[in-house]
């Protein structure tokens, strides 16, 4: 993990080695017992119309890292580049005209999007907010993105609850985009909808991705949707990457156990296809308790004596291609 | 699976109609769903939220309140006995017994105030008569057999001493501890972690081999269907639309709907076919009907890039298009002519 230097031109977000811990308490006076290692040392790069998936079972921290970059959350350590600019050592003014740059598509359609305000406020609010040009020239970018959705002009009048969850997904895509942002952060955004509708979100973050060269953070536990949306993938196992690299390599060459075994477990919808399921034992570790050197020793079927004690390091295998695990380390 | 079967189905549901009276008029749930269940196979039943999946199972086991619930027409004939026809009392020695159920959610479905192992043996003293002690045993040896460790030791404890894949397994013990010749999985696997799902699918696997049981697993995930099911329906909007073995599903699709939905998912190692290149995924346009209106037609018409004049004014019946393969669609000849070979 090299310093913040390798934050290139190219980078729109540029993540170094961030940590997030939340206090874990208890008894009357809430006592401070221990941590929540949520986020334990994450580093990755997001180019300019790049989408990296985040893939992991839940409470892994893949979330949390979604909210990190946008600062939802502070930091525990680490930084948060975006564009260049260490936006983590900002107080909550300075961050202020940032927050333009990067937006979020959330998981639950219903419950992000406010029932009082209607499809036009809601996707011209944030302009309004950011003062973005006149009432007449916000008029019309709101006009412009219900078209680019796929909605007609009507729709600016309705509220929330007369959208269906496919089509409310799309109203959060084209909040997130009115403000033109350089970085999207989707958090599960096709999960909570039906299977026929998932296809129209997909591709439409695909096609407004590449239509406005968007950074995405493509945050999913779902394998085969990030296959086919991400350009890279990072794969998270309680609080770490435990592997990064281009989504072609990663699913024919999977370096790390977690990874491995995570690609058999998908069900495959052909019953044709003949599988050697790796099937793991146990369960996912606690953040709370994180096993003692590498987190997954628990229940890596190659685990060795020395991955109970020491805790492998992410590093590059080939060229673009990062893994921490052990069996892997050069040498 | 053969073509030809001569045993006689464990449960045989005919032109089942479930309607719910709600205030914005009636809910038609499930509308003429029919299905046979035959002894130690594995039935999935696929559709998506709302396409009456769910109804049907809590129909079967008569877990729906009435009112908002109406059973408006039908019969769910198990062993020669119509359920329907039932009191809630001798419903009660089947639920449990006879025919058992494992839901999507076990932390809402445990109590969660009594230990895991007095949940399960009171299932055990109840249905079988044996006294505590025994129960408790069987109880520990059902936890044993579903692997949660210490099994001794996590008897005692509470459902949310256990995670979520532990507490489903818990729920299967539960379900298989009389048991049962039918269990009824709802969508068992959805909450839970990949890793997790695969354990849990493995393990429900097994003990159908083991116990014979006949399993209706119910599911939106296409995956699970492949993986798990021998035969297979397709329900759309609370009716059914397709039904055949897995293989010829996944292989001759013959409703629209169904091969929509194969299409519309993005496939795993895709990545690894292509030039690296993202494909567009086919889309379903619009979105699944109010099932308070009564639409004349096929309900899949105004979402069909296969509709004609006749699909929008009269409803499909189910056909055998093929050998023991049915679907509703007036179109499905031409539709099934284009996938003379079998999708890639």
């Amino acid at each position: 993990m090299t310093a913040v230097a390798a934050a290139g031109p190219e980078n729109i977000l540029s993540v170094r080695d961030a940590k997030k811990h939340f206090d874990v308490r208890e008894g009357l006076l809430a006592k401070k017992v221990g941590n929540v290692y949520a986020v334990d040392g994450v580093s990755f790069d997001i180019a300019r119309g790049e989408t990296l998936g985040l893939v992991g079972e839940s409470g892994c921290g893949k979330s949390t890292v979604g909210r990190l970059v946008l600062r939802l959350l502070d930091l525990t350590a680490g930084e948060v580049h975006l564009k260049g600019v260490n936006i983590s050592g900002l107080t909550r003014s300075e961050v202020l005209p940032y927050r333009r740059e990067m937006q979020m598509v959330f998981q639950d359609p219903y419950s992000s999007l406010n029932p009082k305000l209607s499809a036009g406020s809601l996707v011209s609010e944030p302009l309004r907010n950011f003062k973005q040009g006149s009432s007449a020239e916000i008029d019309q970018r709101v006009q412009m993105l219900f078209e680019r959705v796929g909605f007609k002009r009507e729709a600016m009048e309705r509220y929330p609850h007369e959208f269906s969850g496919g089509q409310r997904q799309r109203l959060g895509i084209a909040r997130a985009l009115a403000v033109n942002p350089s970085l999207i952060v989707a958090d599960e955004p096709v999960s909570a909808l039906d299977v026929s509708v998932q296809a129209q979100v997909i591709n439409l973050l695909i096609d407004l991705q590449e239509e406005f060269n968007l950074a995405l953070l493509f945050i999913s536990h779902d394998l085969a949707v990030v296959e086919h949306v991400s350009h890279r993938i990072a794969v998270m196992y309680v609080g770490k990457l435990v592997e990064i690299t281009d989504t072609k390599t990663l699913f024919k060459n999977p370096l790390h156990p977690y990874t491995e075994a995570l690609l058999s477990a998908v069900p495959v919808p052909d019953p044709r296809a003949i599988k050697e399921k790796i099937i793991l034992k146990g369960d996912v570790a606690s953040p709370i308790n994180p096993p003692s050197g590498c987190r997954f020793h628990t229940r890596c079927p190659h685990v060795m004596d020395r991955c109970r004690s020491e805790d492998p390091v992410l590093q590059e295998k080939e060229a673009g291609h990062r893994v921490a695990c052990h069996l892997h380390e050069p040498g | 699976m053969d073509a030809t079967r001569t045993d006689s189905p464990i449960l045989q549901i005919k032109d089942l109609r479930t309607f719910f009276d709600t205030r914005d008029g009636v809910v038609r749930a499930v509308n003429g769903v029919s299905l046979e269940l035959y002894p130690g196979e594995t039935l999935c039943i696929v559709g998506e939220s709302g396409c009456g999946k769910s109804v049907t199972a809590m129909t079967i086991l008569g877990l729906l309140p009435k009112p908002p619930a109406r059973i408006e027409s039908g019969e769910i004939l198990f062993q020669g006995t119509d359920l329907l026809k039932l009191d809630e009392q001798e419903m009660r020695a089947i639920r449990g017994n006879d025919i058992s159920m494992i839901f999507q959610e076990p932390m809402t479905s445990l109590n969660p105030v009594l230990t895991i192992g007095r949940q399960i043996s009171e299932v055990i003293s109840l249905h079988q008569g044996v006294s505590n002690r025994v129960a408790r045993d069987r109880a520990v040896e059902m936890l044993d057999r579903v692997r949660v460790p210490d099994p001794h030791q996590r008897v005692n404890e509470y459902p949310h001493q256990l995670s979520g894949g532990m507490r489903q397994r818990a729920m299967i013990a539960m379900a298989l501890s009389c048991n049962p010749k039918i269990l009824i999985a709802d969508e068992p696997s959805t909450a839970l972690d990949v890793t997790i799902q695969a354990q849990i699918l493995d393990l429900m696997r097994e003990l159908r081999d083991d116990f014979g049981t006949s399993i209706i697993l119910i599911t939106h995930d296409l995956g699970v269907v492949a993986e798990m099911g021998e035969r297979v329906l397709v329900m759309y909007a609370g009716g059914k639309v397709e039904e055949a073995s897995v293989e010829e599903l996944f292989h001759y699709p013959l409703h629209p709907y169904s091969e929509g939905l194969m299409t519309s998912i993005p496939r795993l190692n895709e990545s690894l076919a292509g030039d690296g290149d993202r494909v567009r995924l086919q889309e379903i346009p619009g979105m699944v009907p109010s099932l308070i209106e009564q639409i004349p037609g096929c309900l899949f018409a105004p979402r069909c890039s296969y509709a004609s004049e006749k699909c929008n004014s009269e409803s499909p019946q189910l056909a055998e298009h093929r050998k023991q393969h049915y679907a509703a669609c007036w179109e499905s000849s031409n539709f099934a002519h284009r996938l003379e070979s079998p999708t890639p």
